[in-house]
Parts: structure tokens; sequence; C-alpha cells
């Protein structure tokens, strides 16, 4: 059953990342992407962590991409993507792809096989990771707020218009 | 049980898919989408060795990456939407007015 459910989710990731890929109109590029992350969202809680997964669809395919398709509506790009793209960068692409591709799988192959863990998990509580976030990783998460606060500073500075523009 | 490889093997196709997709791309958006997913390719490489580690502490830092993650959205789609304004076009083609 979980076996399926898996290939079920890796064939919607590569599927609509390739979709992605191919889809020549932005919009069109951000729903393929929302699919990807969902059922990417999916894999997470196939993998025991169903807080992640929650987290994934919220914040990646809810919040994320939303700011991406507000932008895309913003950039009004009259026809799609250019037509006149070059057909040796495609080639080159796909060439550097593949030798990454076969480089990893190298890499990866040397090391020594992931040994199991004995018992299957039940998957971790949210509970847990709380714990976790506010005792041991409490001034990462800190920091990490200042960041946000920054983050969010910084995109309005950015985007303000300025006198006399 | 999923083996663990299976995960990995995932992973690793997703990732060079995000390469290919941002040297693919012609605009700053659709390249930004494709560093999305090599972000999202790293998750899942590291909640597959949290998994068969039983580590998880993995998981929150994972919570901080799509933190981290959602961050560098809003800094990149502003300066995106700043390119826009001053040039009028995202198309990487045409932004080349640092070359010689």
């Amino acid at each position: 059953m979980a076996i399926l459910l898996f290939f079920l989710f890796a064939a919607f990731a590569v599927g609509s990342v390739l979709g992605m890929i191919i889809s020549r109109n932005q919009a069109y590029s951000a729903l393929f992407l929302v699919v990807a992350f969902a059922s990417l969202g999916g894999l997470f809680g196939l993998l025991g962590a169903p807080f992640m997964a929650v987290v994934q669809i919220i914040i990646y395919a809810g919040a994320i991409m939303v700011l991406f398709i507000f932008v895309i509506m913003m950039i009004h790009l009259g026809e799609g993507i250019s037509a006149e793209k070059k057909k040796w960068t495609i080639a080159a692409a796909v060439f550097m792809g593949i030798i990454l591709l076969a480089e990893i799988v190298f890499a990866v192959k040397g090391a020594p096989a992931v040994p199991m863990a004995g018992q299957e998990m039940a998957g971790t509580s949210p509970t847990e990771i709380g714990r976790l976030l506010f005792t041991k990783y409490l001034y990462p998460f800190e920091i990490t707020s200042i960041l946000i606060i920054a983050a969010l500073v910084g995109a309005v500075v950015l985007i303000k218009k300025r006198e006399g523009e | 049980m999923i083996p663990p490889g299976y995960f990995f093997i995932l992973s690793v196709v997703l990732f060079v898919l995000g390469i290919i997709a941002f040297f693919f791309k012609r605009d700053l958006i659709t390249q930004f989408m494709a560093i999305e997913i090599m972000l999202n390719a790293a998750n899942l490489a590291f909640l597959a060795l949290a998994r068969s580690s039983n580590f998880v502490d993995a998981q929150v830092i994972v919570f901080f990456i799509i933190t981290v993650a959602a961050a560098e959205a809003a800094i990149g789609l502003a300066i995106v939407l700043l390119i826009f304004r001053k040039k009028k076009t995202i198309k990487t083609e045409t932004l080349n007015s640092m070359k010689g």
C-alpha cells in the first residue's frame, strides 16, 4: 500500500516538474509547481513526518506559491516566453543535467548502504517537534523570527515607490 | 516499508530537474521556481535520512529550511518586481547591461 502511494506521489512530483519545464505560460508553471509541492507533502507524510507534510502544503503549496502567482499577475508579459530560444542552450542544460545526475549517482553509490532503523516509527507527533523547537532549538527559532522580520521590512523597502519616481 | 534509497533517487531526480529547469527557462520568475524545486529535493533527502536513522531533530531543521525559503521568496520576488519596474522586462536575455 505504502509503496503504491510512494510511486503515485513520485510520478505526480516528477510529472508536474516536467510540465512546469515544458509549459510556456508562467501561470501554468506555477500551478504545476503547486501540484509538485503538494505531492512532496504526501511523500513527507509517508516518511513519518505528518507535521512537515502539513507545513509543506500550507506554507509552500499555499503561501509561497500564492506569492508567486501574485507577482506573475503584477508582471504583465504580453506574449509568453520568447520564441527565439537558442537551441544549443537547451541541449547544454540537458547535457549538464545528465552529467550531474551521473556524478551524484556515482558519489552516492560509493557510500555504504544506509542501515534501516530497527522498528517502524509511528510518525513524529507535532508535540515532540514543538518541544524540540522551544528547548533545544530555541535560539535558532528566535533568530529565524528576526530573519523573517528583516525579510518583510526589506521587501517593503525594496518595493516602495520613492519620491519623484 | 519503503526503502530510503527510493527517496534518495527521487530526490536526486528532482534536484537535477530543478537545475535543468533553471537553465532551460528564460525568465526570472520561473528560474526562481526552479530554485524552490531544488530546495524541496534537498528537504526530501533530509527527511529520508532522518527516517532511516530515527533522528527527530531533522524535522525541526527542515522546518527552518521551509521558513528561510519563505523569507527568501519574499525578498527574491521583491527584487524581481523592482527589476521589472526599472527595466520593463524580466527576460534574462534582455537583462545584459553588465555585459562588457
